[in-house]
C-alpha cells in the first residue's frame, strides 16, 4: 500500500448530472447518474464537513448544472459553514437575479460562468439549446453583486475564430478572470473529437492573441489558457497527480480521483453513504491504484519529469492505447505518440474554411432519467 | 504598478482570509489559495478598505522596528502590487 500522506486541496462536488444544456464536449461520463440516486442536502452537508476536516480549502460546485438542484442555496450555506471556499461552475441557467442574490447572501465566493462562444448561433449549435442571451443577462446581474466572476470560454475548432470577440465580452464585463479552455477529449468530447480538435494553425494564432491580451490586461484581468494536450510535447499533470490534490464526489456519492475515472476497467469506487471521506481518500483501492510511482511503466518510471506530470492522464492512456498504466500517449517520449500524431494528421488535411462553414453531425449529450 | 500611498487597499470580491481558527492561514481566491504568515498575513489583514497604504506601512514599520524603514516600505509596495496583479486587491 502507498502510505504517502497527501491532503486534498479541493473537493469537486458534482451535485447532479442533470443539465438544461446538451454540450457536445460535456466532461460528464456517457453513463449519467439518475436523479433518484443523487445525494440529499444532508448527505452533501456531511461531505463538505468531512472534506474540510481532511484539509480541503475549496469546493467546486459543478454538475451537470448545479443550479438544477432546488437546494443549491442551502448547499452553498452548508459548504461555507464547513469552512470551505465556494466556487459555482455554471451555465447560468436556471437563474434569475433574486436567486443570484440569495446565493451571494448564502456565501457564494466565486461564480464561474461558462460560454460556448461569442455569438448566439455557435452557442446554440454546441449546447443544443438557446442560452447565450441568458448568459449575458447573468453577467450584468453579477456586476451588481459582491462575488468574484470568471468567464470560461470552452474553445475548439468551431469557435476559435471568435477569440477577439470573446475577449471583448470579458473586457466589457465585471469579470476579473477569464479562462480559455480548449476542450479535453474525454466523455462526450471524445465521441465528437474529430469535429472539435483545432488545427495547428488555429492553435498558433490563439496563442499569439492571448499572449498579447495577457500583456495588455495585466492588473485588470487574469487570463488563463488551457491548450489541447494532443499538441503538447509533454502531458498535463492531470488533476495534479492521481489522489494527490483533488477528489470528486459524483451525484450518487461515489468518490472518484477524477471526472473520467469510470472509464478505467477494474476500478471500484466507494460511496460516501457507506464510508467516511477520509478513509476513502487515504486507503480506498481506486485512490491507491495510481498514487505515487510504483504503478509506472517505462519511460515514466525512470523519467526526470515523473514528479512534474506524474505520467500524465490515466484516462487518456486508457482511451488511446487501452492501458491505464501506460505513459500518457500525448507525451513525446511515449512509444505510442505516433497514435496521437495520426489523429492530428487527420485534422491537418481539413482546411479551416471548410470545417467552420458546415455544421457537423454532433452527438449531443443526453439528460439522465 | 506601484500603489499610490494615499489609496486604500481592499480585498477584491471573492478574495478572503480563512477563519482565525483555521490553520494554516490562507488568502482564498478564485482557483488559488496563498499561504500567509508573518508580514504577508499582517499586510493582508490590513487591506480593509479603511487604512491607506501609508498607514499600513507605518504600522508594519512599528511591528518590525529593527528592520530598515525603507526596506519595509519597498517590500510592502511590492507585495501589494503583486496582489493587485493577481486581482486579489483593489485600491479605492
Amino acid at each position: 500500500m502507498n502510505t504517502d500522506k497527501h491532503t486534498p486541496l479541493a473537493l469537486i462536488a458534482e451535485l447532479t448530472h442533470r443539465c438544461p444544456l446538451h454540450c457536445v464536449y460535456c466532461s460528464n461520463p456517457l453513463e449519467l447518474d439518475t436523479r433518484s440516486l443523487e445525494l440529499s442536502t444532508a448527505e452533501w452537508s456531511k461531505v463538505f464537513r468531512e472534506a474540510a476536516e481532511l484539509g480541503a480549502l475549496q469546493s467546486d460546485f459543478t454538475g451537470g448544472e448545479p443550479l438544477a438542484r432546488p437546494d443549491i442555496v442551502e448547499l452553498v450555506s452548508a459548504a461555507r459553514a464547513a469552512g470551505l471556499y465556494v466556487n459555482l461552475i455554471s451555465s447560468g441557467l436556471p437563474l434569475d437575479e433574486a436567486r443570484l442574490e440569495k446565493l451571494v447572501a448564502a456565501g457564494l465566493d466565486h461564480f464561474q460562468l461558462s460560454f460556448q462562444g461569442a455569438r448566439p448561433e455557435i452557442a446554440a449549435e454546441i449546447s443544443g439549446t438557446t442560452t447565450h442571451g441568458q448568459k449575458l443577462r447573468v453577467l450584468e446581474w453579477l456586476g451588481r453583486h459582491r462575488v468574484a466572476v470568471t468567464l470560461n470560454f470552452v474553445i475548439h475548432r468551431r469557435n476559435m475564430e471568435q477569440l477577439e470577440e470573446m475577449l471583448a465580452i470579458a473586457e466589457a464585463s465585471c469579470a476579473t478572470r477569464v479562462e480559455f479552455a480548449n476542450v479535453q477529449y474525454y466523455g462526450w468530447a471524445f465521441a465528437n473529437r474529430e469535429n472539435l480538435l483545432p488545427t495547428r494553425e488555429q492553435l498558433d494564432t490563439s496563442l499569439e492573441i492571448l499572449k498579447r491580451a495577457q500583456e495588455r490586461l495585466r492588473g485588470k484581468m487574469r487570463i488563463e489558457y488551457v491548450v489541447p494536450d494532443y499538441y503538447a510535447k509533454f502531458p498535463k499533470a492531470c488533476m495534479g497527480g492521481w489522489g494527490r490534490k483533488l477528489m470528486l464526489v459524483a451525484p450518487s456519492g461515489e468518490v472518484l480521483p477524477c471526472h473520467a475515472a469510470r472509464v478505467i476497467p477494474g476500478l471500484t469506487f466507494e460511496n460516501v453513504k457507506a464510508r467516511g471521506l477520509r478513509e476513502i481518500w487515504e486507503s480506498s483501492p481506486a485512490f491507491q491504484k495510481f498514487r505515487g510511482e510504483d504503478w509506472m511503466q517505462e519511460p515514466c518510471r525512470s523519467c526526470d519529469r515523473r514528479g512534474v506530470d506524474f505520467g500524465g492522464c490515466r484516462c487518456q492512456a486508457l482511451l488511446l492505447v487501452n492501458d491505464a498504466a501506460a505513459t500518457d500517449p500525448v507525451c513525446s517520449l511515449s512509444p505510442d505518440r505516433n497514435k496521437v500524431d495520426a489523429i492530428l494528421a487527420g485534422v491537418a488535411v481539413a482546411p479551416v474554411a471548410v470545417v467552420t462553414e458546415s455544421k457537423p453531425e454532433w452527438l449531443y449529450r443526453v439528460n439522465p432519467a | 504598478m506601484t500603489p499610490d500611498l494615499n489609496s486604500k487597499p481592499q480585498l477584491a470580491p471573492g478574495c478572503r482570509l480563512n477563519e482565525e481558527t483555521q490553520q494554516p492561514r490562507v488568502l482564498l481566491m478564485p482557483e488559488k489559495a496563498l499561504r500567509l504568515s508573518g508580514p504577508s498575513l499582517e499586510i493582508v489583514e490590513r487591506c480593509d478598505g479603511k487604512r491607506t497604504v501609508r498607514e499600513i506601512i507605518a504600522e508594519l514599520q512599528k511591528i518590525y522596528d529593527k528592520a530598515e524603514r525603507q526596506k519595509v516600505e519597498t517590500d510592502i509596495l511590492g507585495y501589494l502590487a503583486l496582489l493587485n496583479d493577481q486581482r486579489a486587491v483593489d485600491f479605492i
